[in-house]
């Protein structure tokens, strides 16, 4: 059995960076209660999240909580909203902060009323004690001083108390969606603002040699054009004009041919050719319990993935004499706004950052060049906001890109086809170049000034933060000895940054088809083989209840094939196991997804159950359909015809049962599905077709390839 | 500058625009109506479709002067928050998006759907659908809130 945590002796840590209360919560008269967390809303609910723990904590309904967007402004600094980290992080320090706050509350008001604080009670913010004596959150408000710094000794409630947390309830930016009132960065119009396009080749990293601007200061309704170095773009009154502005200021630029990009058809090669960091990120020396008879080797490859929102980035900005204020979907204000100041060579303090959602993100995309695209061009607005927003190909070729990635595990085998060593080693640029983390900027624009920031080369972050490309590497399982490598190229021709599980997909993949097959080259069932390697009872609790659930292992039928995948996401964060159910000739599709989720106590199940669905959603679609696209020049893959994502007649059925552990602290579960789901997929093809296929995307290519190198 | 006669969510008007530009255009720009979404600009998406006479059609790639003498509805003629339309209703219920902003898109083609087959089967409403894109993995809750909607709409 799983033993309840410890109560939390110290300060969650963003309590620790932001102690203050009032930086946290405010309290009104007239009955609101005012909650500003530094994590924002990207499509995932977290928002409705943390108003549940707020609410609960302090006994208030939830309608009386609001909800303030992260601003530099006013909210405490709570990095990016990224990793799954955001319950774990902010839920905690929302948790304990809103604790404190009831308990000075309570201290108050048995002052005031003159009775024992152990006697008082609060029910929707109305505090009352014996003897009808009663005053409230809202009474006391303007008395109680939260200007003051967290202390440690604050006591959440326990478990059995909380009535809000652990329920479904609905999401509160929900209504405001369907029916179209302004929640969207895209949506929002800024009294007298202007709009903005930038002028980009479509060869990669070309220069600007010669802008002739005659014809786009033609164009009706043009304000400014802005050209510095390779930098160029348009200012008009209206988007329309922007737009036709833009286009005649393209006819009017001359680029030098930009600089080369590898060949799409041997990613492996390119990889393992360029220059490399190596890093040993994990070593386990054993004995060996049995002579090692023969090894086995194989190399599991996955391209470069893009973002791919629905709604090209954008984002708002508006110069005052020196002060800037922006408007933006970045995960990280305070981030962004330290590489702006960087670029600008303005303090950041003369910076105010503020979010407005965008549409779903899924990790480091253009959200932030966009920004420093629109405070470019806003300096040549007289004072005036600036909207910028980027094109669909922009969106396709210009943003970061998830790392491509070559991964290769050499398993040795004893005699009976068990593991006795096993040696896992990667070759991908680095998962993460966020802006505001490092001496120089992130930010595209900066790489385009007449004086130019370096290019910065995507690195990874350490194991303690759940590594990058080696996320999820080090494998659960109780092999008796391992090496884990990673190479990082220091070359990077592709853009790279984080996006949704950095390397977990890639790795998860390579780990649970390798052990798949070696359990079939046993003949030994692939969940029992992995319950047996097992001591974690989450683990194999997940993969009991994804196995029942999904019947494993149901009757064989011609043409249709089962698979079975499971992960703890970073190794610390939420336990996911799927059976794939998929049906294939020379096209595989995706017939059912049955999933089985732990994310410890599980604030919002439908929400968690959402975001599971979501996850494995996204990732059939990764597995089935997904590459970005090139030649030796430029991205190609710059629409939805060239860069196919999954429709809904190709959605599968999705099952999720969510083991509910309320004692546990609450974990992430945003990013637990992919790499099980892309494992589990590539399980259930060998199942139906005979065949491992070790290439991403699944498509018929790849399936004909792998069918080839078989016979 | 030519104008264009056409009736937007059940209301006439007149508009003085260039007609060789799109629809969206007018209706994002010129009109202010945030509904519509831009996604793509060129018809892949859905995430600008809005109601045509019967049908669902992406506004980006619709050239203004078509729309002369039709009636063209947008989310903000479906339902608000006072009179919601069922599909409004179904999509809340059902929790039936992540970030949302395919949303009004798609409950524009499922509006379109709705009216001419009140009792569409499930894989009826992923053909419908299959003009729309989501990125979020929503899929199945916006096909269950549909049906949700349908069955609402029969039942009266």
């Amino acid at each position: 059995m799983n033993q309840p945590s410890p109560p939390p002796s110290k300060l969650p840590v963003s309590l620790v960076a932001n102690p203050l209360l009032s930086s946290w919560l405010k309290f009104s008269a007239h009955g609101q209660v005012t909650v500003s967390p530094g994590k924002v809303e990207i499509g995932q609910g977290i928002v409705t999240a943390l108003a549940q723990i707020a609410a609960d904590e302090l006994d208030v309904d939830i309608s009386r909580v609001q909800m303030v967007r992260a601003s530099t402004a006013v909210s405490p600094n709570e990095g990016v909203t990224s990793g799954s980290l955001s319950v774990q992080q902010s839920g905690r320090a929302l948790r304990h902060a809103c604790a404190e706050v009831r308990h000075i509350f309570l201290q108050l008001a048995s002052e005031r009323l003159g009775v024992d604080i152990d006697t008082l009670d609060v029910d929707d913010g109305t505090i009352s004690g014996p003897g009808n004596v009663a005053t409230s959150y809202w009474e006391l408000a303007d008395d109680v001083l939260l200007d003051r710094d967290a202390t440690p000794d604050a006591k959440p409630k326990p478990v059995a108390r909380r009535v809000l947390a652990g329920a479904s309830v609905q999401r509160i930016d929900i209504p405001d969606k369907v029916f179209a009132r302004p929640r969207f960065i895209h949506d929002w119009a800024l009294p007298d603002m202007l709009h903005g396009r930038v002028l980009r080749s479509e060869n990669a990293r070309a220069k600007l040699v010669e802008l002739n601007d005659e014809r786009a200061r033609a164009i009706a309704d043009l304000v400014a054009v802005v050209h510095d170095g390779s930098f160029a773009g348009v200012v008009s009154e209206t988007e329309h004009g922007a737009e036709a502005a833009l286009q005649a200021l393209r006819k009017g630029a001359v680029w030098t041919a930009g600089e080369p990009l590898p060949d799409e058809s041997d990613l492996a090669a390119f990889l393992k050719a360029q220059p490399t960091e190596t890093t040993i990120i994990d070593k386990r020396t054993a004995p060996p319990s049995a002579p090692k008879t023969r090894t086995i080797r194989r190399q599991y490859v996955r391209p470069y993935l893009a973002h791919a929102s629905i709604a090209p980035s954008c984002a708002m900005a508006q110069w005052n004499g020196d002060r800037l204020h922006v408007w933006t979907h970045s995960q990280g204000v305070y981030l962004l706004r330290t590489d702006l100041a960087l670029v600008l060579n303005l303090r950041a303090e003369n910076i105010a950052v503020e979010h407005l959602e965008g549409a779903g993100c899924y990790g480091h995309n253009a959200a932030d060049d966009v920004a420093l695209d629109a405070v470019l061009l806003a300096r040549a607005a007289g004072g005036r906001p600036v909207r910028v927003q980027w094109s669909r190909a922009g969106e396709m070729s210009d943003a970061p890109f998830g790392a491509a990635m070559a991964i290769e595990i050499e398993a040795d085998l004893d005699p009976s086809g068990e593991i006795v060593d096993w040696r896992h080693s990667i070759w991908s640029n680095g998962h993460a170049a966020r802006p505001g983390r490092a001496a120089q900027p992130a930010l595209l624009a900066g790489y385009e000034l007449k004086n130019p920031f370096p290019r910065m080369i995507s690195t990874n972050p350490p194991q303690a933060n759940g590594g990058g490309g080696d996320r999820n590497a080090v494998p659960l399982y109780d092999f008796r000895s391992w090496q884990i490598e990673s190479h990082r190229l220091t070359t990077m021709p592709i853009r790279t940054s984080a996006l949704r599980t950095l390397g977990a997909q890639g790795n998860v993949f390579a780990i649970e088809s390798m052990l798949d097959e070696i359990a079939a080259a046993r003949d030994e069932d692939p969940v029992a083989f992995r319950l047996r390697h097992l001591d974690d009872e989450r683990a194999k609790d997940v993969i009991c209840a994804a196995a029942k659930r999904a019947g494993w292992k149901p009757a064989k039928q011609p043409g249709i094939g089962y698979g079975i995948a499971f992960a703890r996401y970073k190794n610390t964060g939420a336990y996911c196991a799927v059976v794939a159910e998929i049906e294939g000739d020379e096209d595989i599709r995706v017939r059912k997804l049955t999933l089985a989720v732990d994310v410890g106590e599980a604030i919002n199940p439908d929400g968690v159950i959402n975001q599971i669905e979501g996850g494995a959603i996204q990732a059939t679609s990764w597995v089935l359909k997904e590459r970005v696209r090139f030649d030796r020049q430029r991205i190609t893959s710059t629409s939805w015809t060239e860069y196919p994502i999954l429709r809904f007649s190709e959605v599968p059925n999705i099952e999720v049962e969510v083991i509910q552990r309320p004692e546990i602290d609450p974990v992430g579960a945003g990013e637990a599905a992919h790499g099980p789901v892309t494992a589990a997929i590539a399980n259930a093809i060998f199942d139906a077709l005979g065949v491992r296929v070790r290439q991403l995307p699944f498509t018929r290519e790849h399936l004909v390839a792998a069918m080839e190198q078989a016979s | 500058m030519p104008s264009v006669r056409f009736r937007l969510n059940g209301v006439g008007k007149d508009i003085d625009a260039d007609p060789d530009r799109s629809l969206l255009d007018i209706l994002r720009g010129q009109l202010g109506m945030i509904g519509p979404h831009f996604g793509c600009g060129a018809g892949e998406c859905g995430a600008c479709n809005v109601i045509i006479d019967d049908r669902a059609v992406a506004a980006c790639d619709t050239p203004f002067w078509s729309v002369a003498g039709k009636d063209v509805t947008t989310i903000e003629g479906l339902g608000n928050a006072e009179r919601p339309h069922p599909l409004q209703r179904a999509f809340i219920a059902e929790q039936a998006l992540q970030c949302g902003y395919c949303a009004s898109g798609i409950l524009m083609s499922a509006a379109a759907l709705l009216k001419r087959n009140p009792a569409p089967t499930s894989r009826e409403v992923k053909e419908a659908l299959d003009g729309n894109l989501c990125r979020c993995g929503s899929h199945n809750r916006m096909v269950r809130a549909v049906l949700r909607a349908a069955k609402e709409m029969a039942t009266g």
